[in-house]
């Protein structure tokens, strides 16, 4: 800790450290590129992996909040403030050059907040449309829909970015660039094509099949979500957070359930960690099956995918029976759990585990070892271990390009201290090994159950909570791990029952961030391969 | 030796000629003959397809551990026929920009290409309309029109999916092609002949496929990869490649234009399958065996085209279960195996093919006696 402190003090002398729930650091908006490249680079512990960059209103002043972490010890996080007051033209250096994951998020805040970062080759707005007026989630932001009139006339997609660079001399300078040259092949795989896993839009430049670039555009179903929850009270708040990754609706759900409970101090009781611990993992074994199972059919495998269905169904059925929900279960509330299990609970789940284990064989001979499947996966779509850090690119996917990242096992939650597994890593980075990733994840996942069904002890479901929770003022962190990585949530509060600013990290963003990267020079049906073995959700981004 | 054939339709057809002849014109007589021919053809290509439908969705189904359609009629059977008329009162969309009668004529070239093949199929005794000296020549000829309507397709639907479909399905179908045609050619060298009623007939005792041996085994798995290659279904179905090319070649068509692709893609699957069984598996042609009379006699009970369909259905089969198993290929892998793997095997397959027969290595050269040639 003593080291970090130093590296901040030496980098920027005006750095403001303070010790909160992480070590904060607040700099003037000069110093912030220098402290953060000092940070990045150093050698003893550098901070390379960006897990969050939340934009912030605090009303007199306009900022952004970054939440670092060293990839090798995911535990000792950091927490980086810069804010300006101009908020006429609000101007902030970018991180780009440090973090590729930065990108897209630097023009979300550019969209939401109207902040624009010196020195980001790209500041388009993302999620947004380019004509949207006003900045949404600025506290003093007009939501007068005649604003923004729902349009039915389609419009051309723009082609030229914006951008602002400072020169040698300190002088900034605005230009504009062209994403496609003139003459390029353009196809446009979204926002409706039967492959994106949701209404995302990836122009792609081919160069006859060879994918030549791609620019990535979303929001087309973007709820606005995080604007919603900040007149929303908490336990309402949970409604909205299973619309994100759906698929992994229950993970997020528990986040912030935990994160509210840490921050207000509710004890829950061993009952419902159990049980929450339990449906988690049945959760994530649903959303690695579709995963799988759209894979395979991404793949034109269309046998593999309704076979990856069928056992999911199984689970449902569970889900079904303890709370009436299949996809979106409303289990986990503030203090606990909303149900408890019904009383064959534990003999469905025995009877799961063997079942799902034969699945998975049946899967390796009939999917897995297929020579076809290994030509379309094998040494496709390769993502580094660098790469994987500086995208911000956690989960299967993550783990596939060998990182260990895993957050149950690095920041544990819940119960994940008192069982044993094992995190499941390949270092290969292509297709091959997200997707074996995944289907060894569901073994883990299986393991872990076992060592839980039997032992859930008797006892209360819900601990106390007040009717009305309040979250004393401060900063909140709460990081979990979902089906396709780490998802964390943000909440500030002034100590009201509705939240200041409340941010969710997708892990899904930061697949679709790497995309470009990782199809380039591959073919075009490896493309959507590839993205199916990334695995994103897109309800996660367009949040 | 005349066996009773009580089920053949060859004394129908022989007084249905009689007839007509007795109470029209020469002349008149050969045009409503023509023209009975052309509807039982063309009905009976509907009804194939429709049948096809039906019968690939249910076993679908239970490749997938799902029930297939089930609603409409006993077990789903009338599933087909509701599907196709909904197809034929489907408004057909006009698209801006597109290029209208290249647009139109499309789907043409592929129903017809796959109509005439059709039409030269034998599917019994006596049961084939028209049997052309070069039928072989003649059936590699006229599949090769369909991928014509393909690439037109493409084309002129103005729309990139369409075009890289149809790109695809160009080069797709014109490698494969070579494969296809070379494997049939290998089994005329050990016929000796071209027209596919004498194909059929010097297979009575021994099918090519064991006649020829280990050629003709090789020349019949490498027709039925190209074969199915040229039908475009999965794991070859690149140009359409759902979750590619949302629909690739035929995106931007709809109602009846739109089922002339699909009728013509289930029936390019029957005509593969009905080549090869006519080419390789003795055709109409009932297992028989020399000398066994007895047996013979049971075997001709069963009417040739029941032999004929009987044996078309397992390839076909044969061929569902290839779909419904396989991931898809990607262009590249797809053009290496054409052009690396299959033609050389297939080039140095015609070559032995061709020493089997002077060296008279056939069945039928080394053991005369079996069926009935000594």
């Amino acid at each position: 800790m003593e080291t970090i402190k130093k590296i901040i003090a030496q980098a920027a002398s005006d750095a403001v450290i303070e010790e909160a729930q992480r070590l904060t650091v607040t700099v003037p908006p000069k110093q912030l590129h220098p402290l953060m490249k000092a940070l990045h680079d150093n050698e003893e512990l550098p901070f390379d992996y960006l897990i969050s960059l939340i934009g912030m209103d605090w009303g007199d002043k306009l900022g952004v909040i970054y939440l670092l972490s060293p990839s090798k010890d995911l535990t000792r996080e950091l927490v980086v403030i810069t804010a300006t007051e101009d908020r006429g033209n609000p101007l902030l250096y970018s991180v780009t050059d440090l973090y590729e994951t930065a990108h897209l998020n630097e023009r979300e805040v550019y969209a939401m907040f109207g902040i624009r970062f010196i020195n980001n080759p790209d500041m388009r707005p993302f999620l947004l449309d380019d004509t949207w007026n006003g900045f949404p989630l600025r506290k003093d932001y007009d939501t007068d829909p005649a604003r923004n009139p729902v349009t039915v006339i389609s419009s051309e997609v723009r082609d030229d970015v914006p951008r602002i660079m400072e020169d040698e001399n300190g002088n900034l300078v605005e230009s504009t660039t062209r994403v496609f040259e003139k003459d390029d092949y353009i196809i446009n795989i979204g926002p409706q094509h039967p492959s994106t896993h949701g209404v995302m839009h990836f122009r792609t430049a081919l160069n006859g099949e060879l994918i030549k670039k791609i620019d990535v555009r979303s929001g087309y179903i973007h709820r606005g979500i995080e604007k919603l929850c900040e007149s929303l009270t908490y336990p309402q708040i949970l409604h909205l957070t299973d619309r994100l990754d759906y698929l992994s609706a229950n993970i997020n759900r528990h986040a912030v359930c935990m994160c509210v409970e840490k921050a207000v101090g509710i004890e829950v009781p061993p009952r419902a960690q159990y049980i929450r611990t339990i449906m988690d993992e049945l959760n994530r074994i649903s959303s690695h099956l579709l995963a799988f199972a759209s894979h395979c059919n991404d793949l034109g495998a269309t046998t593999a995918f309704i076979y990856g269905m069928r056992e999911r169904e199984h689970v449902l059925d569970i889900f079904d029976k303890t709370c009436g929900g299949r996809l979106i279960i409303n289990q986990d509330v503030i203090g606990g759990v909303m149900f408890d299990i019904y009383p064959d609970f534990q003999k469905d789940v025995k009877a799961f585990i063997p079942y799902m284990r034969k699945r998975l064989k049946e899967y390796e001979v009939f999917f897995s070892k297929n020579p076809i499947a290994l030509r379309r996966m094998v040494d496709v779509g390769y993502m580094s271990r660098e790469d994987a850090i500086t995208y911000g690119v956690t989960g299967p996917a993550g783990r596939g390009s060998g990182w260990s990242c895993d957050v149950r096992l690095h920041k544990p939650y819940a119960l994940y201290e008192q069982v044993e597994f094992t995190e499941v890593i390949r270092t290969e980075g292509d297709s091959y090994a997200r997707y074996l990733n995944r289907l060894d994840e569901i073994e883990q996942a299986l393991q872990i159950i076992e060592q839980l069904i039997d032992n859930i002890p008797e006892g209360e479901i819900q601990g106390k909570v007040r009717p009305i929770i309040r979250i004393p003022e401060g900063r909140y962190f709460q990081s979990v791990e979902t089906g396709k990585g780490e998802f964390t949530v943000f909440i500030e509060s002034k100590g009201n029952k509705h939240p200041y600013r409340l941010k969710f990290r997708s892990p899904s963003m930061a697949a679709v961030s790497v995309m470009p990267l990782i199809s380039e020079g591959e073919f075009l049906a490896d493309f959507i391969g590839i993205g199916g073995s990334m695995d994103y959700v897109i309800p996660d981004i367009d949040r | 030796m005349n066996y009773k054939q009580p089920l053949e339709l060859t004394g129908l057809i022989a007084n249905l000629d009689a007839f007509f002849r007795e109470h029209l014109s020469p002349f008149w007589a050969s045009v409503v003959e023509g023209l009975l021919i052309l509807i039982a053809i063309v009905a009976l290509y509907a009804v194939i397809a429709l049948a096809l439908i039906y019968v690939e969705r249910k076993i679908t189904g239970f490749f997938q551990s799902r029930l297939g359609p089930n609603r409409l009629g006993k077990y789903g059977s009338i599933q087909s026929i509701a599907d196709m008329i909904k197809i034929l009162i489907k408004e057909i969309i006009h698209i801006n920009r597109a290029d209208r009668f290249l647009f139109y004529v499309a789907p043409f070239f592929v129903i017809g290409s796959s109509l005439m093949a059709f039409g030269a199929i034998p599917f019994g005794k006596g049961l084939q309309a028209v049997d052309f000296k070069m039928g072989v020549l003649y059936l590699i000829a006229v599949s090769s029109i369909g991928v014509l309507g393909v690439l037109l397709a493409g084309w002129s639907s103005n729309n990139k999916y369409s075009m890289l479909g149809a790109m695809r399905s160009g080069a797709q179908t014109i490698s494969y092609e070579l494969s296809a045609a070379f494997s049939l050619m290998t089994v005329v060298v050990l016929a000796g002949t071209m027209q596919l009623s004498e194909i059929v007939e010097s297979q009575r005792y021994v099918w090519n496929i064991f006649n020829g041996h280990i050629p003709a085994l090789v020349a019949f798995v490498i027709f039925l990869i190209s074969g199915h290659a040229e039908t475009n279904r999965g794991p070859f179905d690149l140009p359409e490649a759902e979750g590619e090319l949302t629909a690739g070649y035929h995106t931007e068509y709809s109602g009846i234009q739109f089922g002339y692709y699909y009728l013509a893609e289930y029936l390019n699957m029957f005509i593969v399958a009905a080549i090869a069984t006519t080419v390789f598996l003795g055709g109409w042609m009932p297992i028989q065996v020399h000398g066994w009379d007895g047996f013979n006699q049971v075997m001709w009970y069963i009417p040739s085209y029941v032999w004929f369909f009987g044996k078309t259905a397992l390839l076909i089969f044969l061929s569902l279960w290839v779909r419904w198993t396989f991931p898809r290929l990607r262009i590249d892998i797809l053009l290496n195996l054409e052009w690396k793997v299959l033609l050389p095997i297939n080039l140095f397959n015609i070559v032995m093919m061709v020493i089997t027969v002077l060296a008279g290595w056939t069945l039928t050269d080394l053991f005369p006696n079996l069926f009935g040639l000594a």
